[in-house]
């Protein structure tokens, strides 16, 4: 069994402690790489299936590839898939791009204000209707207690931390200094009422084993990732107003895997091209707030 | 060359708090030129303006909260590698409070580093790391003698603390690989061994490292999987019945003969399933796999899959283990837990406290009647079902167990010994009857479709004379006149004649658990035959209906009591209190029957 049969084979085995021990469970999903690895390997548990709904926080200012994308696979994979937006901030331009809040507040409503609600069920989630191929509000607002996530530890210190298993209190605050302990493949899965889990199969992941297994397994992505021949790519994908292609030449996974082996991209931080991870506290403080 | 094609190894780094692990594997990462450019500029930068020393540590200790506090929160994990590897560094908080996520952190890992300061010497969470790392038998171990130059790299010292730490190792049975001393801020003996210890001849920290060996094949011992899960998502037009769980040793092949513990039942491998990949003939230790079986065999999560050709796991409700308490809230007798193993979950208690040690110092503390937060004890567990599993010595993995108060995970340990419980000749003899069963060539499946009906136990009991027979015969012939394929069999029926030989007036007490094996073992064979079976016995407490769920899957059992009065222990699906007129009874029971899916209704 090489390195990457042995993370398949972990991830699967989290994805089925998951399901069978929580009734509302759903999945994240932002449509980049990590997550997308994430869903191939719930198909790899679930023998084809994804027995539980996808989340996807739309802040409405996604590159419009994502969405197309998004809702291709939808539908080829007869997913279960929702989206809900933070539609009162948009309303409002409570937003970056508006001009009237920095970027971690703009993050703080359009993702995690947008994601608190979609879980809760109090904010409005849209569902993919396979017959009529559109969305229509879902009348289910039942709160999920149990998040799949597909949060790295390599990607930065604060989710390096992280539990397979990770609690969130009722208002999604994760208390980092006081984790549960997790050993012997023994997970945290009993919660109080009113919290939920983050559930983290792709933890032990690094970025090279994301692409390592997409050419593997022939993972389709967006194209997005890859040089269209202006020497620009994304490495990381999210809104169009902070987020920034870097410099390469890859056009494909081959190369990709190529250029993360050289060694070429070591001195530049994965998330490099994410705006809001400059400012003061960056990601950790956005997390302990609730978002992924 | 391809990354995964390489070995990857986890190494976790303990010691006590301030010993400087965070340091050597920052000076580590440092000197193996592992980290990203400028961060390690930035951090000096960054210490430099609010005016304090810069440290390798905070490399590591990337959370605000832990470089406020210089301490370690959190196992935080490290990627790094050498020629020979790639390696996962866990770096283990040494402060007592984080025991829990030492725990966390060391239970992943394949061998460990102890780091010890040369200058406070050897401290309780020195010993309670390693007390923790046999414990969670972490086969290899390596001493780090931290902070030389604070002591003038004098090998006296060096000398000093590797005799009083070997010392304590072998009262734990813990042999450690070597002892090395360096200094982390300085760098001696972490990359290269520097010109400070002439005296000491390597390895380097480096070195050690790459000289470890990885974990032996666990596919060489028997095969071992909980059973995670059944799976058939017809909803999705999928009518595979798949069996999941992870192979935590051994291996299995197509046409095995497999058997499921603790309720012995038996069947034999059909495929093995998996989503794009290619059809497996076999699959070994360390796949989370799927499969399905020749018969539409009747198990659930919690159980254990094992092969018939290989050594059997144990199976009982009465285990001594060895325990640590991570929680706050003390572990105390008479307190219910669950506890979990595989992927059973199971209520216990502590039957006995047989010793609790200071896991820090060895000493025993006497007379405890509880285990507190830290401490580490011998015990006897008593579950309220049976548990299949493996003693410590033979198969880790399975021997391995938490224990969970409420939402929490509050403690964990590995089983020592099977103790005899009650049920347990009674389960031998139902293992073998399993083993020894023809099969005929008409499904359980098949005959429950052909009578319309989940093939079940019904048990009413109650006080003497309160009406279980007449409510039991009615039932009887109303579903008879159903259609249903029923019978109704007082416990009295039996006394005369299956009975005859231990029906003895005198020993009444002592044969009641063979009158109910013999009662259960009707019941089996009935039931096999598709019967919904409508059984009455007066006032059964617990103990026989562990017999008779033993002997008949428990799955298909329903326990009635009739009366107000509660007269045993017995825990019972349903109680109808108020006698009512037997044909009211009746209806409600039928109900209930068919709430449970036992039968279905007409329309």
């Amino acid at each position: 069994m090489d390195h990457l049969d042995q993370l398949e084979n972990i991830s699967v085995h989290i994805f089925r402690e998951a399901y069978a021990n929580f009734k509302n469970l759903c999945m994240l999903w932002s449509i980049g790489k990590d997550s997308t690895v994430l869903l191939w390997l719930a198909r790899k548990a679930f023998l084809g299936h994804v027995p539980f709904p996808l989340v996807h926080v739309d802040t409405r200012y996604k590159i419009p590839e994502m969405i197309e994308y998004r809702d291709r696979l939808a539908a080829e994979w007869n997913l279960n898939m929702l989206y809900g937006t933070n539609e009162e901030a948009i309303a409002a331009k409570q937003t970056f791009p508006d001009g009237n809040v920095d970027r971690i507040s703009c993050c703080k409503n359009l993702k995690t204000t947008a994601l608190k609600n979609t879980l809760s069920g109090q904010g409005k989630r849209y569902r993919f209707n396979h017959e009529k191929g559109k969305y229509e509000v879902d009348k289910n607002t039942e709160p999920f207690t149990g998040v799949i996530v597909g949060v790295r530890s390599d990607e930065e210190g604060s989710r390096s931390k992280e539990r397979y298993f990770s609690p969130r209190d009722r208002s999604n605050e994760w208390d980092v200094g006081n984790q549960p302990p997790e050993f012997w493949s023994q997970y945290k899965t009993d919660f109080a009422p009113g919290t939920h889990l983050r559930i983290h199969p792709l933890l032990d992941w690094t970025e090279l084993n994301i692409w390592e297994y997409i050419k593997r397994e022939n993972i389709p992505t967006v194209s997005l990732y890859y040089d269209q021949g202006e020497g620009k790519r994304y490495r990381s994908l999210g809104c169009y107003p902070c987020t920034f292609p870097i410099e390469s030449n890859s056009r494909n996974v081959d190369e990709i895997i190529e250029e993360l082996q050289s060694g070429k991209l070591k001195n530049i931080a994965e998330r490099s091209g994410r705006a809001q991870d400059k400012e003061d506290g960056g990601l950790e403080t956005l997390r302990r707030n609730g978002y992924m | 060359m391809s990354e995964n094609k390489q070995e990857q190894m986890n190494i976790v780094f303990a010691g006590h708090v301030d010993h400087g692990k965070s340091t050597v594997v920052g000076r580590l990462l440092a000197d193996t030129h592992s980290l990203p450019e400028g961060k390690l500029e930035a951090i000096k930068q960054n210490c430099h303006r609010n005016s304090k020393p810069f440290e390798y540590a905070f490399l590591i200790d990337a959370l605000k909260d832990e470089q406020s506090q210089g301490i370690t929160i959190d196992a935080a994990r490290v990627f790094f590698k050498t020629e020979k590897r790639n390696y996962v560094i866990i770096d283990a908080p040494g402060h007592i409070e984080f025991l829990k996520n030492m725990v966390t952190g060391a239970s992943r890992a394949e061998a460990a580093i102890l780091v010890i300061d040369a200058e406070e010497g050897v401290k309780e969470n020195s010993k309670r790391h390693g007390y923790m790392i046999s414990m969670l038998r972490i086969r290899q171990l390596l001493v780090v003698v931290n902070k030389m130059d604070l002591v003038a790299y004098k090998q006296e010292i060096f000398d000093k603390i590797t005799t009083e730490y070997s010392s304590f190792l072998k009262e734990i049975k813990l042999t450690p690989e070597g002892f090395i001393p360096l200094s982390g801020m300085k760098g001696d003996s972490v990359a290269n061994l520097g010109h400070n210890m002439p005296w000491y001849q390597g390895p380097s920290l480096l070195q050690a490292l790459d000289q470890f060996s990885l974990e032996a094949d666990r596919s060489n011992k028997a095969f071992r999987m909980p059973v995670q899960d059944i799976y058939k998502f017809t909803k999705f037009g999928d009518s595979r019945r798949v069996i999941v769980g992870t192979i935590e040793s051994g291996r299995v092949k197509l046409g095995d003969k497999i058997l499921f513990y603790p309720s012995g039942k038996k069947t034999r491998v059909k495929t093995i399933e998996s989503f794009n990949s290619q059809r497996k003939t076999e699959v070994s230790a360390g796949h989370a796999c799927g499969l399905t079986m020749e018969d539409q065999i009747y198990i659930t999560r919690g159980e254990m899959a094992v092969l018939e050709n290989e050594k059997q796991p144990a199976v009982s409700s009465s285990i001594k283990v060895n325990l640590f308490w991570l929680s706050r809230t003390p572990m105390t007798k008479g307190r219910e837990y669950h506890l979990k193993s595989g992927t059973a979950k199971i209520a216990c208690r502590i039957d006995k406290i047989i010793r609790v040690i200071d896991a820090s110092t060895l000493n025993p503390l006497n007379d405890k009647d509880q285990i507190d937060r830290h401490d580490v004890a011998e015990c006897v567990l008593k579950l309220k079902k049976p548990l299949a599993f493996d003693l410590a010595e033979e198969i880790a993995q399975t021997s391995r167990f938490v224990i969970v108060d409420e939402y929490e995970i509050a403690g964990g340990g590995i089983i020592r010994e099977e103790i005899k419980d009650a049920q347990s000749d009674i389960r031998n003899k139902v293992f073998l009857r399993n083993f020894k069963w023809e099969k005929s060539f008409i499904s359980p499946h098949t005959r429950a479709r052909r009578y319309n009906q989940k093939s079940t136990l019904i048990l009413i009991t109650g006080l003497k004379d309160i009406g279980k027979k007449e409510v039991a015969k009615k039932l009887e012939e109303d579903l008879f006149h159903e259609g249903k394929f029923v019978y109704f069999l007082g416990i009295g029926n039996l006394l005369y004649g299956l009975d005859a030989d231990i029906k003895d007036k005198g020993a009444k007490e002592k044969n009641r658990p063979e009158h109910i094996r013999r009662l259960a073992e009707v019941a089996h064979i009935l039931m096999d035959a598709g019967v919904i079976l409508i059984v009455t016995a007066v006032e059964l407490a617990q103990d026989d209906l562990e017999i008779i769920k033993t002997v008949v899957d428990p799955a298909f059992t329903e326990v009635i009591w009739l009366g107000e009065e509660v007269t045993t222990d017995i825990s019972f699906d349903y109680q109808y209190a108020g006698l009512e007129e037997k044909d009211i009874l009746v209806e409600k029971i039928k109900e209930s029957l068919i709430e449970k899916g036992v039968i279905f209704h007409p329309w």
